[in-house]
């Protein structure tokens, strides 16, 4: 993808107050790791040689997500656009590894960003083809304004990090 | 009996005025400015919006086949899919899934009572669900902030997609500090969020089965799309194994590639929001392993069978452990479907964006504008279908057919005229009043007994000012007197607190024709050519004599005559029929029906020898241009609307086409004019027209941005909506009081700003006319 839409994508989320952090693949587990709040859990990252570091907990139990401060996921996709990642359900439990914790850690690789909804729906057609037929579309932070005012932080994170792995 | 139930009316509205106006139009109205911004700032929004309505046309025709489709799709990936009738076989189903689903917990020797979590869904509303579910001893826990605020209040939605929008923060923790009795009581919206985002963070994970509702199905893949900012949905449907999604029928769609218009347009109708938070698109049962937070010592991925394959891995039907539901409702749907004026309705979203833009919403929400379950403008169209005409008769009549939400509905629907059907359909229905001889010798309508004498009396507004025209001012003495007044509002509604109009005795055809008709007109116009010098624009013009210009606001038709002769236009004032404008504003289509085509007949010569038709008054403008679509042959509907103009759209058009401006009353290239447009000139955009001419012309306009002037014709001369036109009106008089001169197009909306702030409005043409009729 173009430096562009990497740009587009970064305008967008700083509009959603979400940081954006570019990385190479090789720099990749040492940033994830000065991010995220312990504890933190995660689902593995299927980039070529990128893993999570050590203390992110992989397969957690249902405490250690309960408990979790941070959780860290791969996103199919990005949509510049609209700052949007694409959070497939996988069976390593990617979905709500991505909701419970107070913050997501989002990490994409940098030739996953689309430009546009347009271009997310192609995405989204060809994982459906192969069978990744649920996924969530995830945009800045989870916020409601139903007790009187806006505030961030309800049922999902209220903070949102974004990782792109510049050389993926 | 009329009276009684107008009363009751009145001290409801009253009330809600008081009681919920405020915070209501707080929320509704910025909403509805954000998605003004948010529509104008992109680029392609017709065309999302001319997709979005051509997918819903096609999904509704092929229904009965995505139904089918739907059922094999969700089937093969491992769920069921369930049609239901109606709200009984609905909740039967869910209960019975309920149950089932805590027995076999119970083997697993956990909890007693069946617990629920759900995320919003008006469709539950719809169906009262909770209240089912709670019948079989269920605990049913709302997730949505808002709909938890009102089950803790014991409280109904007020808004479709904001369902506790009337409720301000400040009662929300008096709630809240009273039955929750916490250390330190709760006072910011952060404090409130905090608590309620724990307190129902450990029933989500407790609870046996998740409900939720879907905006969207797409039924190739057996998708349920959920629209969320808060993330609730997401956990409802991925916590508990059993997840039941709730949806009307109407929510299929083909394909997936058919959703993209609509997770484009639906947070920017709704909110202005360029996309929601959360668009979570579940092909359920989904590959997310199930969480059971009473074994927090269990990896989430289970006995590791699907853990160990990690992701990407699918073999197409889910995790194991995972059950799905979908029940789908008919509910009247299927019967909506084949009703040729209900139909439309089917292609609602849900966005709210027609509550948003409705100035009778913003003053009274949900609870005064609104059904059993639905509220706003297509909420008639909803009840009718899904409850019965009785309970959109209840408050059809708020819609004033001001037209503010056509261009605001995200799937083009025609609201005003699924509102004008269904009024319609009410009038046609109810038992003959006994009042009704007292109008049966004035209307002579093609409406069958029944009709509300009130509303018999404003469809038929032409021939009542045709005869006070006659009998003036003798009419107007007796019309202002007491006793009259106090037997106008006993019987016909007429609050006697509003100024009655004043019907002239000189119409202004009497007045036209006494200055010599068209022969004098034609001298006029070649004189005022001769003098300019200018090019010859050889139109001619057939001026509307709408019914208030003919007999109340002569005055503006003399300034439009006066105008275009100025400019060298010639001009004829005939004697035109109605233009079934006021027949339509009561629900009376076949008298409209009938005036349309009287009308068009009236005409057609002047048309076909290629004269234009000038319309003074926007709302009969806004008539041939929208309504006569289905009142008269396409080809004659075709032939009047593109040869029909607004007064200063026709003045624009003269001047761009080199009439000379000076001739005209014009300013001082700096005169500050308050402008404030008409809710139906703004749908036909034909503000901008008004506002050039007036720039041209050497004043310095400002619009208003208020939705509307509240009087929309008859409406605020009704005894129960009295005060409601007031409030509404209030918003408008409160923009505009401070400039210096103050100008309107339409006849209430002037009417309406004279009476609040007691000074002329003239129309802006009076302002233009040569040596200022302007009075
Ligand atoms: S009628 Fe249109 S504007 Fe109103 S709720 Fe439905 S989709 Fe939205």
């Amino acid at each position: 993808m173009t430096v562009d839409t990497v740009g587009r994508f970064e305008r967008a989320l700083e509009g959603l107050e979400v940081g954006l952090e570019r990385v190479s693949a090789a720099d990749a587990s040492e940033r994830i790791e000065r991010i995220v709040e312990e504890p933190a859990v995660g689902a593995s990252l299927p980039f070529e040689g990128v893993s999570l570091p050590a203390s992110v907990t992989t397969e957690p139990t249902a405490g250690e997500l309960e408990a979790a401060r941070t959780g860290v996921t791969p996103v199919g996709f990005a949509v510049a656009e609209y700052g949007t990642v694409a959070v497939e359900s996988t069976a390593d439990g990617a979905e709500p590894i991505s909701l419970y914790p107070d913050r997501h850690v989002a990490v994409v690789a940098e030739s996953d960003v689309v430009p546009d909804l347009s271009a997310g729906f192609e995405r989204l057609a060809e994982g459906f083809d192969a069978g990744r037929d649920s996924v969530v579309f995830a945009t800045g932070r989870s916020a409601t304004a139903d007790m009187g005012d806006l505030v961030h932080g309800v049922h999902g994170p209220g903070d949102v990090d974004v990782i792109v792995l510049e050389d993926r | 009996m009329a009276q009684r139930s107008r009363a009751g009316t009145a001290d409801r509205i009253r009330h809600l005025l008081e009681t919920e106006g405020e915070a209501i139009h707080a929320q509704a109205s910025h909403s509805n400015e954000r998605r003004n911004v948010t529509y104008e700032a992109t680029d392609d929004i017709e065309e999302l919006r001319t997709e979005a309505r051509a997918i819903k046309e096609d999904a509704i025709d092929r229904l009965p086949d995505l139904i089918e489709t739907v059922r094999e799709a969700v089937e093969a990936n491992g769920g069921t899919v369930y049609v239901a009738d109606d709200a009984a076989d609905a909740n039967a189903y869910v209960a019975d899934v309920v149950e089932n689903r805590t027995e076999e917990n119970e083997v697993a020797g956990e909890t007693d009572t069946p617990s629920v979590v759900k995320s919003k869904s008006m469709t539950t509303e719809e169906i009262d669900l909770n209240d089912a579910l709670a019948a079989e001893g269920i605990d049913v826990t709302e997730t949505d902030l808002g709909e938890w605020v009102l089950q803790v209040a014991d409280d109904t939605p007020s808004h479709i997609v904001g369902p506790a929008m009337h409720i301000s923060r400040a009662e929300i923790a008096e709630l809240f500090n009273e039955r929750f009795d916490p250390d330190e009581p709760f006072e910011t919206a952060e404090e409130l969020t905090r608590f309620a985002r724990d307190h129902l963070g450990e029933i989500i994970t407790d609870a046996d089965v998740g409900i939720t509702g879907a905006n969207f199905v797409v039924a190739d893949s057996g998708t349920i799309t959920l629209v969320t900012n808060e993330g609730n949905a997401r956990k409802c449907a991925v916590t508990p194994d059993t997840h039941v999604a709730v949806a009307g029928v109407e929510k299929l769609i083909p394909t997936l590639s058919d959703l993209e218009p609509f997770v484009d347009i639906i947070a920017k109708s709704a909110t202005g929001q360029p996309i929601s938070q959360y668009v979570t698109m579940l092909s359920p049962p989904t590959d997310s392993p199930t969480l059971s937070f009473d074994s927090p010592d269990e990896p989430i991925t289970g006995d590791g069978a699907d853990g160990a394959e990690g992701a990407g891995a699918t073999d197409g039907t889910g995790d194991p452990d995972r059950d799905f539901h979908l029940v789908l409702l008919d509910n009247g749907r299927m019967d909506m479907r084949e009703d040729d004026q209900l139909r439309e309705t089917l292609y609602c979203i849900r966005c709210g964006a027609c509550s948003n833009s409705c100035a009778n919403f913003q003053s009274v929400g949900g609870h005064g504008f609104g059904g059993e379950t639905y509220s706003g403008g297509i909420a008639t169209g909803w009840e009718a279908g899904v409850h019965g005409q009785e309970s959109a008769a209840e408050f059809n009549d708020l819609c004033t057919g001001c037209t503010n939400c056509v261009d605001a509905c995200p799937v083009k629907i025609d609201i005003p005229w699924i509102n004008t059907v269904v009024r319609d359909r009410v009038n046609r229905s109810s038992e003959p009043e006994s009042y009704d001889f007292l109008v049966d010798g004035l209307t002579p309508d093609a409406e069958s007994g029944g009709l509300d004498p009130g509303k018999r009396f404003f469809g038929n507004i032409g021939t009542v000012a045709k005869a006070a025209s006659a009998t003036a001012p003798v009419s107007n003495w007796l019309a202002d007197a007491g006793p009259v007044r106090a037997a106008l509002e006993r019987t016909l509604g007429i609050d006697r607190r509003r100024d009655l109009p004043t019907f002239r005795r000189e119409s202004l055809v009497d007045w036209f024709d006494d200055r010599g008709g068209e022969a004098a007109s034609s001298r006029r116009a070649d004189q005022a050519a001769a003098r300019s010098g200018g090019t010859d624009l050889d139109r001619e013009v057939v001026l509307y004599p709408d019914v208030y210009t003919n007999y109340v606001d002569v005055e503006r038709g003399k300034a439009a005559v006066e105008t275009l002769e100025a400019l060298g236009v010639p001009v004829r004032v005939p004697d035109l029929p109605e233009s079934g404008r006021a027949a339509l504003s009561q629900g009376m289509i076949a008298t409209a029906d009938e005036q349309a085509s009287r009308l068009y007949a009236a005409v057609a010569e002047d048309l076909d020898a290629g004269r234009d038709v000038v319309v003074v008054e926007p709302s009969d403008l806004a008539a041939m241009h929208r309504e006569y679509e289905r009142l008269l042959p396409e080809a004659s509907f075709e032939r009047l609307r593109e040869n029909s103009y607004e007064i200063c759209e026709y003045v624009y058009g003269l001047l761009e086409n080199g009439a000379d401006p000076s001739a005209l009353s014009t300013g001082d290239g700096a005169e500050p004019i308050a402008y404030h447009s008409h809710c139906q000139q703004r749908t036909l955009a034909l503000e901008a027209p008004t506002v050039a001419v007036l720039e041209q012309c050497g004043y310095a306009p400002t619009t208003s941005d208020a939705e509307c002037c509240g009087m929309a014709g008859s409406f605020g001369y009704k005894r129960e909506y009295y005060e409601l036109s007031v409030d509404v009106g209030e918003r408008l008089a409160t923009q505009v009081e401070d400039a210096e001169t103050i100008v309107a197009s339409g006849t209430s909306c002037g009417d309406q700003l004279e009476t609040l702030l007691e000074r002329e409005v003239p129309h802006p043409i009076e302002l233009l006319a040569p040596d200022g009729r302007r009075t």
